[in-house]
């Protein structure tokens, strides 16, 4: 437990320092992270507007609520293990972190949760920065704010291991930018980044229930926006567990398997 | 038109380069066509709850989708390619071989690399534009097929103007690559009609990175609700731009000392 305590402490260290030495980068994934939730934020708001002051049970103040939040949220339990992971793959690197005594993932992790100490934040401010441009109108129960912890935990994970397991692709298909963009197109839709699951048609909505998606985004904007009752929530958090679960149990099989296949260039 | 003919010895180059990745076309293929059914499935489901934004109607929604298409595939064909390359071989000196050839280096460097595939993007973005023309039917006359052409033209000088002086600014400052990065986040904006965003967006979209000149501005032209005095305002702040973009560019030779210089 202490060497773990070690090696987290560590990876922050590291991820700190290349942080701070590619900042510019740093504010390029801002950007991109702020901007389109804006942009969809704007174009629901003027719906609402003008279909008589609200749509689909959202007020042009309730869609600004929900796509901060949504911003925050997104970024709390993004990754960007699948782009990593193609290129670890094709260049080798990955040879080196297999030669470590710990499994490849914690430093992942890690890596993971110290940049989101830095860039979150960033992120907390930006968001306060757009309360008075846009008036967001939410008022949550105080038991759904201490659920949304739990939700954003368990969210983080399941996409964690759920992206992590998508990335090892990599280890059969050298280039696997389709197979990610397929993905993120599925997760645009189903997560709510597009607009709340509610708007859509109910086969859609379904879909987005059974699939992981919902329960890595729009699950815990929901929570927090003070749309779902005790039960529902109670529930939500329950498929986020099978979902972890079902996540780890892919994440083993998957990299027994890749691990197998993988051949660095070169080797 | 010896510009053309060099435009198209970069593009055979451009050509025999990427043949022998001919998997590359069905990858670009294949992202093209996702990118696109995603913006048209947003499309659909706003248009789902209202038949209209910010006084535009969904033809016209979709004329943009188009038009946004069509400016990315421009931008990712030629001008994206070019200037990264220059940035590029500012940083390493390559670009003495640029200068030494017997023609104007600003245009050896606009159109020195050729991302062919890109072309997709130019095609599927035009097959849009069709659709939404078609859709349009008799609401386009000849004088706003006339505008949309001056302000698609005014809106690509623009463009490349802008994107010129930003990779000039390589010659002072040695790493701005990042700059251009940034547009290509900020472009994803240009997607929905500008008027739709509150007036600090509205500004830093049209005057800082002028996106509204390319995508919102052609649109507009196309479904005849531009005002005259855009159209003026687009055309003379193109020849400004690329006056600028020009006298930059010079400034920014003579400050570039080459390798072994």
């Amino acid at each position: 437990m202490r060497g773990f305590a070690e090696l987290y402490l560590q990876q922050f260290k590291t991820t700190f320092a290349s942080m701070v030495q590619y900042r510019a980068s740093l504010i390029i994934w801002m950007i991109s992270h702020v901007l389109e939730p804006v942009v969809y934020l704007i174009v629901w708001s003027a719906v609402a507007a003008t279909e008589g002051g609200s749509v689909g049970n959202f007020t042009p103040h309730e869609f600004a609520a929900y796509f901060i939040v949504l911003m925050l949220v997104n970024h709390v339990t993004y990754t960007w293990i699948m782009y990593e992971f193609e290129y670890r793959v094709r260049e080798g690197t990955f040879s080196a972190a297999l030669l470590k005594p710990v499994h490849p993932i914690h430093s992942d992790i890690a890596d993971n949760i110290s940049s989101k100490l830095v860039t979150l934040p960033l992120m907390l401010l930006i968001a306060l920065g757009l309360v008075p441009l846009f008036h967001p109108q939410l008022a949550p129960p105080l038991w759904a704010i201490t659920a949304a912890i739990p939700a954003l935990v368990l969210a983080f994970g399941v996409r964690f291991l759920l992206e992590w397991t998508l990335a090892q692709s990599a280890f059969w298909v050298t280039r696997v930018g389709a197979i990610n963009q397929v993905y993120f197109v599925l997760v645009l839709f189903l997560s709510g980044q597009i607009a709340p699951l509610t708007l859509f048609p109910s086969p859609v909505q379904l879909l987005a229930t059974i699939l992981p998606f919902r329960w890595m985004i729009g699950f815990p904007v929901e929570l927090l926006l003070g749309r779902l009752s005790p039960v529902q929530a109670v529930e939500g958090l329950g498929v986020q567990l099978v979902w972890l679960m079902i996540g780890f149990a892919l994440f083993r099989i998957v990299w027994r398997a890749g691990i197998r296949v993988y051949s660095a260039v070169g080797a | 038109m010896k510009y053309f003919q060099l435009f198209f010895v970069f593009f055979r180059v451009g050509i025999l380069g990427e043949l022998a990745y001919r998997v590359n076309f069905f990858v670009q293929l294949f992202q093209s066509l996702v990118e696109l059914g995603t913006a048209l499935l947003g499309l659909a489901v706003v248009f789902s709850y209202t038949n209209t934004l910010g006084g535009w109607h969904p033809d016209d929604v979709l004329a943009l989708v188009g038009v946004y298409f069509f400016v990315g595939g421009i931008i990712g064909l030629v001008i994206q390619p070019g200037m990264g390359k220059l940035i590029e071989s500012v940083r390493d000196g390559t670009l003495d071989f640029t200068l030494a050839k017997p023609e104007d280096a600003q245009l050896l460097v606009s159109i020195q690399r050729i991302e062919i595939w890109k072309f997709i993007d130019i095609v599927l973005g035009l097959g849009v534009l069709a659709a939404a023309l078609i859709r349009l039917g008799e609401h386009v006359g000849g004088r706003e097929a006339l505008s949309f052409i001056v302000m698609m033209l005014s809106g690509a000088v623009i463009l490349y103007s802008f994107w010129l002086v930003l990779a000039t600014l390589s010659f002072w400052f040695v790493r701005v690559e990042n700059i251009l990065v940034i547009f290509q986040s900020v472009y994803e904006a240009g997607r929905w009609p500008i008027s739709l965003y509150p007036g600090w967006m509205r500004f830093a979209l049209t005057f800082i990175i002028p996106i509204a000149f390319v995508t919102t501005v052609p649109a507009e032209a196309l479904t005849g609700r531009l005002s005259s005095e855009t159209l003026f305002g687009a055309v003379a702040l193109a020849a400004l731009l690329f006056t600028i973009s020009r006298l930059v560019w010079r400034m920014g030779l003579r400050q570039y000392s080459g390798t072994s210089a």
